[in-house]
């Protein structure tokens, strides 16, 4: 019983891992970056849903919808104002200003409002508690899971059956061609970053209900796991991202359940690791040849 | 070409004013901490950051404290603090400590708040011979530490090891529990130190510790190990660790099912910590804590009503009391001392006996720790209860 307790203790936190990492991998997919600012949307975006439940005195809903879209945009001007002029330059430039930007967005929130945690009102959504069997089931990691997957299938939906994703498809397999064939090049990429960091927006919002407190560095942890999490899935890969985060997290919960508490972000890492030497293709990636 | 220049020129005249204005700064240095009618005490607190709302507290009581005592002044000289924000942080609290001493040039400095960042300024106190009086720090490493007495370290709290015997004491005479378990945050020294205590006491009562956990502070995600706790049984949880943790902690633990009662230290004692956990999952909490506001007796009344007069009628916590004794504290010995000679407050601060204040009766021991009571209150609805004072 105790094990299936844990299992369900590591999806629920999966879950939230796997909505970051959805964002990670879909930017990367699309202009191969990795985006370390992603964890910092993260945060934004749960501030925004804070500030829209307690100023505002918004219900879980809008909120969830005003912090996505406030994201999406934030999302969208960072791309332009840092990326984008970098869109030729080495790869190495461009991963070290996504660091730069990353700690611009925490130390510059601090800067505006200190470093104070907050807590998110406990009761924006009710937590009834399940007992089946003598494994106890919150609503809120139901609805947390749930949400993921929703959000999941209508990314692959956006990704697969939509003329923007057939763009972004495009531009991901050959940048270059896809513009000779009349692909604007840029709104897709901007069209990424917005629907990407609309999804670490909302599991910002999902982050402070289900653990209420919020303070201004809380995106690095969460932002490098969701990292590990869809190199774990195969980075690039949308079903990855989201295999990728429950795993990383059912392995956390495991560890803890071993009585290695302390050990946990630690092994998140030890599987990275091992992950690149041993699979570096991910666990969902397919192995590609490329023509020389 | 000539921009280039002109920028050198620049960055070199620049680099020549600073070097001349520290120099001056340091030129004019002289032992008078203060000049004429003001005595300069520094006060490096946690003002943002993660236990913020520590710093923030003792810097109210303190000011209360201050403004009470400017009235009539010590010797017809009034008190100025200086205020420095360590931002919770250890090396910001060094910094912090060189900036008042060197600089300032302040008669004492009230600070920090917590443990590690008390200790971050000892060695800094002790070279330039500058008493420090920690409010809230309650390791006992702050004021002796390696066999050896830090003499310029004072506190206003009691120490660590007090607080988790007077626990294990409250757990198995007042909620007779058998068994217990003990989840500590593992970067933290005062929650080994309340641990350590705790688990030596429980024992000589004859109860038994039957898991043992740790935590990083900044998890939030505790549900596994509260897992593996829930199933070891235990009729009681000791949980010595600050309220952010706290909070989450009790919350999960309540979620996961885990009723049994919980205690913890001061650390808990914030607002935030009935914002993070909730009021009902809180119920049947304890913690050991400096003073109760719902204490009966007279001077804690007053300091109560002053307050609420000072501060939009809000409640004072234990560390606006801490805040508010520590002034007295140090104004008792300085004017004991009858100069604001650093040495000469060091040493009247020795002698501090008998000192009736809000969080209790001082004598300083020969390791400049009070000897003081604890009280122990009980979270109801979110509110603290005064439950019951344990004297040393």
């Amino acid at each position: 019983m105790e094990l299936i307790q844990q299992l369900i203790n590591g999806v629920s936190l999966g879950s939230i891992y796997a909505l970051i990492a959805l964002g990670y991998t879909m930017v990367y997919g699309i202009v191969k970056l990795i985006n370390f600012a992603h964890g910092d949307v993260f945060m934004v975006g749960s501030f925004v849903g804070f500030y829209s439940i307690t100023v505002l005195d918004l219900s879980f809903v809008p909120a969830l919808l005003i912090s996505m879209t406030v994201c999406a945009l934030f999302g969208v001007l960072i791309e332009r104002i840092a990326y984008k002029p970098l869109r030729n330059a080495t790869r190495i430039a461009a991963l070290i200003t996504a660091i730069g930007v990353s700690l611009l967005i925490e130390y510059g929130f601090i800067y505006v409002r200190g470093a104070q945690p907050e807590a998110y009102p406990n009761d924006v959504l009710p937590t009834d508690k399940f007992d089946i069997f003598g494994v106890s089931i919150n609503s809120q990691s139901i609805l947390i899971f749930g949400v993921a997957v929703v959000l999941m299938i209508i990314l692959q939906i956006i990704v697969h059956k939509t003329k923007i994703g057939k763009a972004m498809r495009a531009v991901s397999f050959d940048a270059d061609a896809a513009k000779l064939m009349g692909i604007n090049v840029n709104n897709t990429i901007s069209a990424t970053f917005a629907i990407g960091s609309a999804l670490a927006g909302a599991a910002g919002v999902i982050f402070g209900i289900y653990y209420i407190k919020i303070e201004p560095l809380m995106g690095v942890l969460p932002g490098l796991k969701a990292f590990v999490a869809a190199v774990l899935g195969g980075i690039g890969i949308i079903p990855g991202a989201m295999v990728g985060g429950l795993l990383l997290g059912v392995i956390e919960a495991l560890v803890s359940a071993a009585g290695y508490s302390l050990w946990r972000d630690a092994v998140a890492f030890v599987v990275l690791i091992l992950i690149l030497i041993f699979m570096p293709q991910g666990l969902f990636g397919k192995n590609k040849k490329e023509k020389v | 070409m000539k921009k280039k220049k002109l920028a050198g020129a620049f960055l070199s005249l620049s680099l020549a004013a600073g070097m001349l204005a520290g120099c001056s700064g340091s030129g004019s240095s002289d032992k008078s901490s203060g000049d004429g009618d003001t005595i300069k005490i520094g006060v490096n607190l946690e003002l943002s950051g993660g236990v913020a709302s520590y710093g923030q507290s003792i810097a109210e009581g303190l000011e209360l404290a201050t403004e009470e005592i400017n009235k009539e002044g010590i010797d017809g000289k009034k008190i100025k603090l200086i205020k420095v924000d360590n931002k919770s942080e250890a090396s910001e609290a060094t910094s912090g400590a060189i900036k008042l001493t060197s600089q300032d040039q302040v008669a004492a400095i009230v600070g920090a708040a917590t443990s590690t960042n008390s200790i971050a300024q000892v060695q800094i106190a002790q070279d330039n011979k500058v008493p420090v009086i920690s409010p809230s720090g309650t390791s006992p490493e702050i004021t002796f530490s390696k066999d050896k007495l830090n003499d310029y370290i004072f506190r206003t709290s009691f120490i660590d090891p007090f607080q988790g015997t007077v626990a294990a004491n409250f757990a198995s005479k007042e909620i007779k529990a058998k068994s217990a378990a003990i989840y500590i945050d593992s970067a933290s020294d005062y929650s080994k130190g309340l641990a350590a205590a705790f688990k030596e006491q429980f024992e000589k009562n004859g109860g038994k510790i039957v898991a043992e956990e740790a935590y990083i502070a900044k998890d939030t995600d505790f549900r596994s190990t509260l897992t593996r706790l829930k199933s070891a049984k235990p009729d009681f949880i000791f949980l010595p660790g600050y309220y952010e943790e706290a909070g989450l902690i009790v919350k999960q633990a309540r979620e996961t099912g885990l009723d049994v009662p919980f205690m913890g230290g001061d650390g808990w004692d914030s607002p935030k910590l009935v914002e993070i956990a909730g009021a009902k999952a809180l119920n049947n909490t304890f913690i050991t804590n400096h003073y109760s506001s719902g204490d009966p007796d007279e001077k804690i009344q007053n300091f109560v009503s002053a307050f609420k007069a000072k501060y939009k009628d809000k409640s004072p916590d234990a560390f606006n009391a801490l805040g508010y004794d520590t002034g007295y504290f140090l104004a008792d010995a300085i004017k004991r001392a009858g100069s604001a000679d650093s040495t000469k407050i060091k040493e009247a601060l020795e002698k501090t006996k008998n000192l009736e204040l809000v969080t209790g009766t001082f004598t300083l021991d020969e390791k400049h720790n009070p000897i003081k009571s604890a009280t122990i209150l009980e979270f109801k609805e979110g509110k603290q209860v005064f439950n019951t004072k344990i004297n040393p």
